[in-house]
């Protein structure tokens, strides 16, 4: 061993070799090492995942699907679907992915421009034409020449503006007012078929102790329902159409007597309806503390199975003018999209035959009774009396609307209509300044 | 044994200069890629109507219609612009003295300091999503805490006369927290002889504290309301839990988000308002900019 020379030499040769072994230098390496040994995995998937497609003639390998079905009695439904589509197409396998109901509608711009599923499911209306005209959704007009049991109105729903078809409808549930049997026996109530004879109903049940009309709108939507039901009423069906097009004034006369005639029932409606979600609505409706609830009739969910379910019941929203009537109705129908390049177009496309058909629709409908399937060949026989009642109702419907948020562009239903109707419930003197409001809106969105 | 001897920063060996050249690259190259160029690019989206689908150059530019429609047609707009000015009036007025407050009769190491610390400091550990879902369970119209104790039908979260000073009762319990443990740092830094001196020339404890203290602690004061302006303009999370920011919770973050995530996809729109918050931002940036840059000359 030299002698150190220098200061720095002899302050150097102090600090013992296990300490020195690791200079700057090692770590740094070592560093590099592991940040690669990291990213390696990742880049070898990215790699690796778009040589895995197989575009096949015919229809084996997998078929990827995008479930929003995400609470836990519709999940069961549709694992059970795809096993019995696995069961009578052995060649085929079903990959879902299983996404919460809300982020999936929230991110399904950058879902179908990424790498979406084969199917994926949505909802028929406007925003299905929407993506349809885009070049995001891809053409199923061939599983439709050989889908039996669908009424030509359901063909209606899933066609986009080109003429083809690209929607393959599951299951729907109509909008109507639930009450509950055993409250309306035990204070002799009948059900209204005008809106004066529901103004003294609702003046009878609060003199009986009950909420007239449940509601609930925190989340913004559930008013919309309202708002919907009025419109038909008053306006009838084309105009309801036509103003959710943008084609029709908001404020024109027409929608100002909606918003007149409302405001006449707010009366009637449950209070400080801004704080309580529909859930929350809905049991004041289970715990007999409310006479009506005007919602979807997934509001069975928040009963129980059994007895509470079969004590659910509805009617039609009350008429208003007589020379419009109450044959039109609100039915939002779900069901699935094919993506634009599947990768598995003629898995995907013997998918979408299934899920039509009435086999697939029995399994889903069996596992939540608070929807209907839309193949008129499925097996009614089984259902309960709620999902009866409602397939009477929907084929007596003359036109089916389809809900506010599924009719309009998206973003004038929520960065509109959603304050709108708020700021109405909390003020609904003003009708005059909230129409003019909406309109001038509507009219910087519907122009862009 | 080699021998290497130093021969100072300029001569860096070229294998040396390769590594220090990367560690200053990669990290720019990052904060470029994932912090100035959205920025940059929502900045130029405010003025198009692009929706979110498609290519970018499909947008069509639309010049300052975006900014015209936020401030003259978007009834939320001027809203959520007083929320955010009373909601940071809130923070620096009330919550952050409090605070101070705190940390100052902490500081005294009374018996059980130690148990206040930690219950004063743990609401700050939880996250604001999961702070406004404990506040539901208080502030809930048929079933929350406050009005089965009181018998009370008050719709604190519903109703737009309370909803805001009942959110901001729940971001405060969480910000004085946090204030209060920056500042006990702080307090205990200062120099133990000068409160000693303080005493000895007959000052009482409120004299001490804002006449010798205070002064002190001006570093620590400068960060205390740095983190107290960043939390009121970045407050979003709380009020998103609650009602996704509408009737009287409106806030500008909270306007953007419901624009351009989710369904509505109004990415132009949404990044007008954006803008708008970057500028408001950057008066306070700059602002504090200033202070800092004077007081090192």
């Amino acid at each position: 061993m030299t002698r150190p020379t220098s200061e720095a030499e002899y302050l150097a040769s102090l600090v013992p070799a296990s300490v020195r072994g690791v200079s700057r230098r090692t770590l740094l390496r070592g560093a590099l090492g592991a940040g690669t040994l990291l990213a390696a995995p990742s880049l070898l998937a990215a790699c690796g995942g778009s040589g895995g497609s197989t575009s096949t003639g015919s229809a084996s390998g997998t078929v990827t699907v995008g479930s929003n079905q995400s609470d836990a009695v519709p999940k069961a439904a549709i694992q059970a679907v795809m096993d019995a589509f696995h069961k009578a197409n052995s060649g085929i396998t079903t990959k879902i992915n299983t996404i919460d109901h809300n982020s999936f509608q929230e991110n399904i711009n950058n879902y179908l421009q990424g790498s979406p599923d084969d199917v994926w499911m949505w909802f028929s209306g406007y925003r299905m034409r929407f993506f349809a005209s885009k070049g995001l959704a891809g053409d199923v007009s061939d599983v439709w020449k050989n889908l039996a049991g669908m009424s030509d109105a359901l063909k209606k729903a899933s066609t986009g503006d080109d003429g083809k078809q690209y929607f393959v409808p599951s299951t729907y549930y109509p909008w109507a007012m639930f009450y509950r049997k055993s409250v309306f026996q035990k204070y002799g109530y009948t059900e209204p078929k005008t809106l004066d004879e529901f103004k003294t109903l609702g003046a009878q049940m609060k003199k009986d102790g009950l909420v007239p009309i449940a509601f609930g709108d925190k989340d913004g939507w559930p008013a919309m329902g309202t708002f919907d039901q009025l419109n038909l009423r008053v306006n009838g069906y084309q105009f309801h159409v036509d103003l959710m097009a943008g084609k029709e004034a908001w404020n024109g006369d027409k929608v100002k007597k909606v918003f007149d005639t409302w405001a006449g029932l707010l009366d009637l409606h449950q209070p400080d309806a801004l704080g309580r979600t529909w859930q929350e609505a809905a049991q004041t409706l289970q715990q007999k503390k409310a006479g009506t609830y005007l919602l979807g009739s997934f509001v069975a969910q928040q009963f129980s199975k059994g007895a509470e379910q079969d004590d659910l019941t509805f009617f039609n929203f009350p008429e208003v003018d007589s020379t419009i009537g109450a044959d039109a109705i609100e039915a939002p129908i779900d069901g699935y999209m094919m993506a634009k390049r599947p990768k598995n177009e003629a898995g995907a496309k013997k998918l979408l035959g299934y899920v039509g058909s009435a086999d697939a629709q029995n399994i889903v409908v069996k596992a939540d009774p608070s929807v209907i399937a839309t193949n008129d060949k499925a097996d009614q026989a089984s259902y309960t009396a709620l999902q009866k009642k409602s397939v009477e109702f929907v084929s007596q419907a003359k036109s089916i609307a389809q809900f506010m948020d599924r009719d309009t562009r998206p973003d004038f239903a929520s960065t509109v209509m959603i304050p709108a109707i708020q700021s109405f419930l909390k003020n609904p003197k003003d009708i005059d300044g909230l129409c003019n409001s909406i309109e001038n809106q509507k009219k910087s969105i519907f122009s862009s | 044994m080699a021998r290497r001897k130093y021969k100072g920063i300029d001569h860096l060996s070229s294998v040396d200069r390769v590594v220090v050249t990367l560690m200053v690259v990669v990290p720019t190259l990052l904060v470029l890629w994932l912090v100035w160029l959205p920025a940059v690019g929502s900045v130029l989206l405010s003025f198009t109507n692009w929706d979110g689908i498609g290519p970018i150059s499909s947008a069509k530019v639309i010049g300052l219609k975006n900014y015209h429609d936020v401030v003259t047609i978007y009834p939320p707009f001027w809203p959520a612009v007083q929320h955010n000015l009373i909601w940071l009036g809130v923070l620096f007025l009330i919550a952050t003295p409090f605070g101070l407050f705190l940390a100052v009769l902490l500081d005294r190491e009374l018996r059980g300091s130690r148990v206040y610390q930690t219950a004063i400091y743990l609401p700050v550990v939880l996250s604001l999503a999961l702070v406004g879902f404990i506040w539901q369970l208080i502030y809930s119209r048929d079933q929350g805490l406050i009005n089965q104790v009181t018998g009370g039908t008050i719709d604190w979260y519903g109703d737009q006369r309370y909803n805001l000073w009942a959110a901001l009762l729940a971001a405060s319990w969480r910000h004085v927290g946090y204030i209060m443990l920056l500042y006990l740092a702080g307090l205990k830094g200062v120099d133990p002889t000068l409160r000693e001196a303080a005493k000895v020339d007959g000052a009482n404890e409120r004299t001490t504290f804002f006449r010798v203290v205070f002064p002190v602690m001006a570093p620590i004061n400068a960060i205390v309301l740095v983190v107290t302006v960043i939390e009121s303009l970045r407050a979003f999370d709380l009020v998103w839990v609650i009602n996704k920011g509408r009737n009287g919770l409106e806030l500008i973050s909270t306007l953007v988000t419901s624009n351009i995530v989710g369904e509505a996809s109004r990415i132009g729109f949404g990044s007008a308002m954006a803008t708008m918050m970057l500028l408001i931002s950057s008066v306070f940036v700059a602002i504090y900019l200033r202070y800092t840059f004077k007081e090192q000359r």
